[in-house]
């Protein structure tokens, strides 16, 4: 599971909805992988920025900026680096991610999160 | 300016919408001035050759383009359409190294023939070297004839029918670009380390991938996502993929070392990847991989937001991969378990129950779920297989999805078509009058949901029986 992907889910009970889920127990492994710019660029408009600060602090990433980069910072390359390094080189390898608001939890195994639901939760 | 395509005879209808779909990529209008399904040769008009170049340069259908420099019915009127469309030109490619190329469709020459063919071009006055590999320019003179396929002879005389002696079109081409032909070798099922019965060859993938529009700096997801061949495909054209399945271990693989440990996605000790991932690595676009995840489309943890460019899908058909959600069939289950006051579903080697899912209800599910997560003009692929005696087809429909392109996979008594949608601007709307009105039966089971199972497994009882029959009157 990566940052990224963290930043597009929500709580899968359909009452609840809750976002962002929060990371417990995270076993973090680093990947180096190519550099692309291009990628984060177009994706840092479609992040929920607030969401991210928190998801970041959480796995003690705390140095990320107040606001979300936009017109000049985005032909930073620094900041597009620390953003790559941050969405889609951090890897969350094993852990839960815990709903805020209902309390469930999902578990991380081997970098594979599970979003299945038991059958008692309202399907 | 007009182009002379030489596409594969293979998936007919997929070849103009390919090259439709990459032309609207590059930001190109293209129009087909000629098209023949029956026929390798298509002629469109782009508006230059930079323009030829970058649509074709990803196309999988398409072999090559050529600059159109002429085209008839016969040789005579071919040369005088040669002469009046590129004299000007001819100056300018004196000198350089080139060579002359007959490309006979459904038609063969003796070496005799050819040769006289190319020597009735020589009024060009090239004066430049004849060189046979890596000539400074290449020309094709490419005939087409009826071919045996198009015009089935009734009668089986070894005598041709006369039509078919003469070819029914002549193009002149000057060479400029290959397609991506090649690429579907090195994509190749069979060379590939993690597939499954289910994994949709190398070309339609590829196709898919164009047709989605994937392309370097784009997020890709794909709900059904098994092996991932979809994945890899748009992840060769340089999107970044995201996948999900019901069944995790369809896209993690048997680990045979860990198998029965419930590690068996990465092994910690090995470090060897989870299956999908491995197929990432094995054609270096690992860095393309975003992630999988276990989720069901009913019940997707993925949050409400334009945010993928494209979603490509080739959801089970209930044939021999069940079509299931969560829940359970009989109502049942809708207290919480606790196991020594944990609950069970938190424990290990917890299966969360399933269901049978309604055929259509699916397809709606997909696109209501693109509508609300593509971006403005993202585009969705999705293959839906419908039984032959279906009597008039209708492709499901959405407000917010404009349909791009229809195309046809023919099997024996089934066929599969994948169906392109785009994402509309908030505030436009498309026409869904002719959609699809139809809801799933009614039912618990898996026969009751799903029409084209049914109509799949009936037709073939009946053929079972009907042949039976003959069994026995012989």
């Amino acid at each position: 599971m990566k940052v990224v992907t963290s930043n597009f889910i929500t709580c899968a009970v359909k009452d609840c909805k809750s976002f962002p889920l929060h990371f417990r127990d995270a076993k973090l492994e680093l990947q180096e992988l190519d550099f692309q710019a291009e990628f984060i660029q177009n994706i840092i408009p479609r992040l929920d920025w607030d969401k991210l600060q928190i998801t970041a602090n959480e796995l003690g990433f705390s140095n990320i900026s107040d606001t979300k980069p936009n017109d000049d910072a985005l032909n930073n390359e620094q900041i597009l680096r620390d953003l790559h390094k941050l969405l889609l080189e951090v890897q969350i390898m094993e852990g839960k991610l815990i709903c805020g608001d209902c309390g469930h939890e999902y578990m991380i195994k081997e970098g594979i999160a599970n979003f299945l639901l038991p059958s008692h939760l309202g399907l | 300016m007009e182009f002379l395509i030489r596409f594969a005879q293979a998936h007919e209808t997929f070849r103009q919408p390919e090259i439709e779909a990459l032309a609207s990529l590059a930001g190109y209008k293209v129009d087909f001035l000629y098209y023949d399904k029956f026929s390798p040769y298509a002629v469109v008009k782009l508006p230059d050759e930079a323009a030829a170049r970058a649509v074709i340069s990803r196309s999988i259908l398409a072999k090559d383009i050529f600059s159109l420099w002429g085209q008839a019915t016969n040789y005579d009127d071919l040369h005088a359409n040669v002469r009046r469309r590129t004299s000007h030109l001819w100056k300018d490619l004196k000198q350089v190294s080139f060579r002359f190329t007959v490309d006979a469709f459904a038609g063969k020459h003796t070496a005799e023939e050819t040769r006289d063919i190319i020597q009735s071009f020589a009024y060009v006055g090239f004066e430049g070297p004849v060189r046979l590999k890596n000539p400074d320019e290449q020309f094709w003179v490419c005939e087409e004839y009826i071919s045996d396929v198009e015009a089935p002879r009734s009668t089986r005389s070894a005598e041709p029918m006369p039509q078919l002696t003469r070819p029914k079109r002549i193009f002149l081409g000057r060479w400029l670009a290959h397609g991506s032909r090649d690429i579907m070798g090195k994509y190749d099922l069979k060379k590939r380390k993690f597939i499954s019965t289910t994994s949709m060859d190398a070309e339609l993938t590829l196709i898919t991938a164009n047709m989605a529009h994937a392309a370097p700096g784009k997020l890709f997801y794909d709900p059904f996502v098994g092996t991932g061949s979809f994945c890899v495909a748009a992840a060769h054209f340089g999107a970044l993929n995201m996948g999900s399945d019901i069944d995790a271990r369809s896209f993690k693989g048997k680990d045979p070392a860990t198998v029965g440990n419930n590690k068996q996605v990465r092994d910690v000790r090995t470090g060897r990847s989870i299956g999908l991932l491995s197929n990432f690595e094995q054609y270096g676009i690992a860095s393309k991989y975003v992630d999988a995840f276990t989720s069901d489309l009913t019940n997707t943890p993925i949050r409400v937001g334009q945010f993928l460019d494209g979603i490509v899908c080739d959801p089970p058909y209930g044939v021999r991969e069940g079509l299931r959600v969560l829940g359970t069939r009989d109502g049942r289950g809708t207290e919480e378990v606790l196991i020594d006051g944990v609950p069970a579903h938190y424990l290990p080697g917890y299966i969360a129950p399933k269901k049978p899912y309604g055929f259509e209800a699916m397809q709606n599910d997909i696109l209501t779920f693109a509508s609300r997560t593509l971006v403005t003009d993202g585009r969705l692929c999705m293959w839906m297989p419908t039984s032959n005696d279906e009597v008039e087809l209708v492709i499901p429909m959405h407000p917010d999805l404009e349909i791009v392109s229809v195309s046809v996979q023919p099997f024996n008594n089934w066929s599969r078509r994948l169906i392109t949608y785009r994402r509309l601007p908030e505030g436009q709307v498309s026409d869904v009058s002719l959609g699809r009105q139809k809801y799933d039966a009614q039912g618990n089971y898996a026969d009751d949901l799903n029409e084209f199972r049914r109509k799949y497994f009936t037709k073939n009882e009946k053929k079972l029986a009907k042949e039976q029959e003959k069994t026995h009157d012989e």
